[in-house]
């Protein structure tokens, strides 16, 4: 798949996707999209740079042990989160009564808790889906 | 009575294009004796699944589930099944993802994808 | 030949009896639908004061019910860990490697 045109529009069109990806995690709870959504743009994005220009080069920019270590503690994350409403006497997995400041309804700082895990869940998508294309395309080698 | 039937299935019309999309997503699944189609079929079939779903929460005339003050006195949608369904579309991406795995295993292993092939290999490997 | 019409047969009569069920559905769009009870009534009225965000759907799916999704990224785990074990065996092109 290495062709003069899909490189030359690969590599014009790859800050655009990521920063478009990186728009729809940050502004999850503002407009429809959220931490599923964003990361899937964020890592196909890098997919589409590994298919196009080679393995060594992807592997380069992403290494597979990199994404195979942020993709184990994606769930770690999460359950961190949820473990400070324990630490403060609520349930488990709680945003208002924990005390965290709320702030204002449509400002980018609001919602407590939601904004850190959209972004744990976010990066938790993007690293599976570059993982599971380079287990996926392994050509023989281990 | 044909009339009858008629007007209420053009009323449900995402219902049946939804079934409808179920139909070829079967076809897919028995028509072809290659593998990938197959999991194309099913993946088909849980788009069609989806479709239905979201569907049945639209109410006529109201709007988008973002709370907005110029759109309180239209009303919102029902976001319940839209949050089911974000769900769902994850654990499909999950189960096609692992599909494909063992599609990559069996084609090293055979050297084909076609169901009949690998069959009567199988069949002949018993005796 | 006669296999495809066949098969094209039996589409078309699960399609009769899906469009037979469909039909008896209640009608699209409409507000008495059993869809809309009070579970959707409390989560629109009540959810910019609960959980301070304005999109309905990521308070469902980030407070209300996150309990649910924090089982979904464990499915996702779940699912790389498989197609990891089913893939990468440590033989080089078919032979395995030695361990002397």
């Amino acid at each position: 798949m290495k062709d003069y045109i899909l490189k030359r529009v690969v590599i014009l069109l790859l800050p655009l996707m990521q920063v478009f990806g990186l728009y729809v995690i940050f502004h999850g709870h503002l407009s429809p999209g959220g931490g599923f959504a964003g990361g899937m743009i964020v890592g196909l994005g890098l997919v589409c740079y590994a298919a196009v220009y080679g393995m060594e080069k992807g592997t380069d920019k992403v290494p597979d042990r990199a994404a195979t270590l942020i993709e184990s503690f994606g769930t770690l994350w999460y359950g961190a989160v949820g473990l400070v409403g324990v630490f403060k006497g609520t349930l488990f997995l709680s945003n208002k009564a924990t005390g965290v400041p709320m702030g204002q309804p449509a400002a980018l700082l609001s919602g407590g808790w939601i904004l850190v895990i959209t972004l744990g869940v976010g990066i938790k998508v993007a690293s599976t889906i570059v993982t599971l294309f380079y287990a996926l395309t392994e050509e023989e080698e281990s | 009575m044909k009339v009858s039937l008629l007007s209420r299935l053009l009323a449900n019309y995402p219902y049946v294009a939804a079934f409808i999309l179920f139909a070829i997503g079967i076809y897919g699944v028995i028509a072809s004796s290659n593998l990938l189609r197959k999991l194309l079929g099913i993946s088909i079939m849980e788009s069609a699944i989806f479709l239905m779903f979201i569907a049945s929460g639209n109410i006529t005339g109201r709007g988008v589930p973002i709370v907005d003050a110029a759109k309180e006195s239209v009303g919102y949608v029902n976001p319940l099944p839209q949050a089911l369904i974000l769900t769902g579309i994850v654990v499909g991406v999950s189960t096609t993802a692992f599909a494909l795995a063992l599609l990559v295993k069996l084609h090293k292993y055979y050297g084909t994808l076609d169901a009949r092939i690998i069959y009567d290999k199988r069949e002949a490997d018993k005796h | 030949m006669v296999k495809r019409v066949l098969y094209a047969l039996v589409v078309i009569l699960l399609c009769y009896i899906g469009l037979v069920t469909v039909a008896e559905f209640p009608p699209y769009g409409e507000e008495g639908n059993p869809v809309h009870n009070y579970v959707s009534e409390r989560y629109i009225g009540e959810a910019v004061e609960d959980t301070g965000v304005i999109n309905m759907v990521t308070a469902i799916v980030l407070d209300y019910r996150a309990y649910d999704t924090l089982i979904e990224t464990t499915v996702l785990f779940t699912a790389t860990i498989a197609v990891l074990i089913t893939l990468k065996t440590g033989k080089k092109n078919g032979k395995e490697e030695e361990v002397s």
